[in-house]
């Protein structure tokens, strides 16, 4: 440490060295930075332009097909009169139901990991399952689905159904579910519950551990800490996070596919039993048809599509403002 | 209760702090009763012992400066007190550490209210992200409800009392941290005052701080003590000389030497405690 040691005698002093070591040329130096900033700017530009030419060609088969009338009339076998109504609140429907279960239960299960779980190997295998669920295929989930909600893993007779309420009215419930919207809901629920409890868990442990000692030291329970304190400040991060799973869920059809509801529907859900169908579905069918006037009756289906997703996430972006106002 | 009033108009800068050997404040006050006792004190963290048979007694209604290098145990010991090391796996003690009588390290102690009693002030301010008067009133909601009025005379108080009222009153719904650094220290000592403690535990509280902040910080501390009793864990020595009654020494997990403040900076009885708030090691 202290100099005039016999070591230090063959360390020479920095400065010593610095001269001696050749410099890099500052002309290439910047020209790589240069070029760096080029190449990410040509990627970002390609990502644009496959976007707008993808946009771009949906508007121009799709645009003159959007109108009312496609928005109110069912679908038909005459492409003039055909409509997209009953797909359209089937995803609203299918979509909300999956957005009011996902929520709590998955925040629930990543307050529990992040803030009560007390670290051990079944809490890390249950960590490292819910992440590898996140790349599941979502047909993996349809057929969950069918299971468990559409037939109830055949506890009971799908020809006598444990039925309460009047099936003309929403107050009707079925057992098992049926492939009605409730099913398709649930189902969709399973394909993004992996997606809103990782990004739960990681919006609270973005969470400053200072925060909670200090509600901690006041005396606040762990309860109170985590419902007054983490996730208020976590909240912004689970809505990004939510906001990406409903968008997935909107545009998932495999999942509904393999539930085996039926695609030509005449009819909009007035229950949690209701038969449904979904967008991606519709498009799906259309798509499938010889080109012509069904090709563009799909192109308008996504511009609907592409409408519901940017609404879902508005009121997402609402909701995250307005339980987050920035306290400056 | 206090006049920040005054503190606000004499600009508190480094030139009126005291030097350690300046200090000379004859106390003229009855001795105080004990607070806080500890008898052959041990913490562990897993294997490692982190605290070496301390015994220590805490007085009532003074300040207690914790000094020592940096791994020396003294915040270890300060987060027994309120059982904040609950939270840190592995975390154990033996001996015994009392509060008023009471058995600290009782598995069946109620931390909640335990920690309602003793509160704390963490080395870096850490308001909540929401409003000033929210940040004062979370922890008495916490364990009461309140009468809008009676909450709103309570969150006044406890800024009074950390002196920051002045400074805020006309912006209390507004964010916390929008405050200064030295603000937010502040506005957390008023944060644990308002739930009504009888000991406030300051984990290195200036550490983070300007000097004019500090000082600030320093002369609330003084403040403070008439009612309230208060452990200082700090690294400036200085600043443990200029506020604090009692000063009690760690190396290497172990009580070196603990006894009124003066003494312990003009006459130590340890040559290791001579040595360090000599500044010759640590």
């Amino acid at each position: 440490m202290l100099a005039g040691t016999a070591a230090d005698a063959r360390i020479r002093p920095a400065g010593e060295l610095l001269d001696a070591a050749t410099p890099r040329s500052q002309a290439l130096r910047r020209a790589a930075d240069r070029g760096f900033l080029v190449l990410c700017l040509g990627f970002t530009a390609l990502a644009v332009l496959i976007l707008g030419v993808l946009l771009f060609s949906i508007w121009q088969d799709g645009h003159l097909r959007v109108s009312m009338d496609f928005l109110g009339n069912y679908a038909s076998r005459k492409p003039a009169d055909a409509g997209i109504r009953a797909a359209l609140w089937g995803t609203v429907w299918a979509c909300g139901i999956c957005a009011v279960t996902a929520l709590p239960v998955g925040v629930g299960t990543a307050v529990w990991l992040e803030e009560f779980a007390k670290p051990s190997r079944f809490t890390s295998f249950i960590k490292l399952n819910i992440s590898n669920l996140a790349g599941v295929p979502s047909i993996v989930y349809g057929i969950l689905g069918l299971t468990a909600f559409v037939r109830a893993f055949g506890m009971v007779d799908a020809d006598r159904p444990i039925e309460i309420g009047d099936p003309d009215t929403f107050l009707y419930l079925r057992l098992p579910f049926g492939n009605g919207v409730l099913a398709g809901g649930l189902t969709l629920m399973l394909v993004v519950l992996p997606i809103v409890i990782v990004a739960s868990q990681e919006a609270l442990r973005a969470v400053p551990r200072s925060l909670r000692a200090g509600s901690l030291a006041l005396g606040a329970t762990p309860w109170q800490t985590t419902w007054s304190i983490t996730l208020p400040a976590a909240v912004p991060m689970i809505m990004t996070g939510a906001i990406l799973a409903v968008s997935r869920a909107i545009g998932e059809a495999a999942p509904i596919l393999v539930l085996g509801v039926p695609i030509f529907i005449r009819s909009v859900p007035n229950n949690l039993m209701s038969d449904f169908t979904v967008m991606p579905m519709q498009i799906y069918d259309w798509a499938n048809r010889p080109a012509g006037p069904f090709h563009e009756l799909a192109a308008a289906g996504i511009i609907v599509l592409l409408a519901v997703l940017l609404t879902f996430n508005a009121v997402a972006v609402v909701i995250r403002q307005r339980l987050h106002r920035p306290l400056q | 209760m206090s006049t920040p009033t005054d503190a606000t108009a004499t600009p508190t800068g480094p030139a009126t702090l005291r030097r350690p050997e300046a200090v000379a404040r004859p106390d003229t006050r009855p001795p105080a009763e004990p607070c806080i006792v500890a008898h052959g004190f041990d913490g562990f963290y897993g294997e490692f012992q982190a605290l070496k048979q301390v015994s220590i007694e805490i007085p009532k209604q003074r300040v207690t400066a914790f000094i020592g290098p940096s791994g020396c145990g003294k915040s270890t010991f300060l987060r027994w007190m309120n059982r904040m090391n609950d939270a840190v796996p592995g975390a154990r003690a033996a001996g015994t550490l009392t509060l008023d009588g009471a058995d600290l390290l009782d598995r069946a102690m109620d931390t909640v209210e335990l920690r309602r009693r003793v509160g704390m002030v963490f080395q870096k301010p850490n308001p909540f992200p929401k409003s000033i008067y929210d940040n004062v009133a979370f922890g008495p909601r916490l364990h009461r409800s309140f009468r809008r009025a009676d909450l709103d005379e309570l969150v006044e108080s406890s800024l009074r009392a950390a002196a920051l009222w002045d400074e805020v009153k006309d912006r209390l719904h507004a964010g916390a941290l929008g405050l200064s650094g030295g603000q937010q220290q502040r506005l957390c000592i008023a944060r644990a005052i308002a739930v009504g403690p009888e000991v406030l535990l300051m984990d290195e509280p200036c550490s983070a701080l300007d000097p004019k902040s500090t000082a600030r910080i320093e002369e609330l501390i003084r403040e403070l003590e008439r009612d309230y009793t208060i452990v200082i864990v700090t690294h400036n020595m200085q600043q443990a000389a200029r506020v604090s009654d009692r000063t009690a020494f760690f190396f290497e997990g172990a009580l070196v030497e603990c006894g009124d403040t003066d003494a312990i900076f003009t006459n130590p009885r340890h040559r290791q405690t001579e040595d360090y708030v000599s500044g010759r090691f640590g």
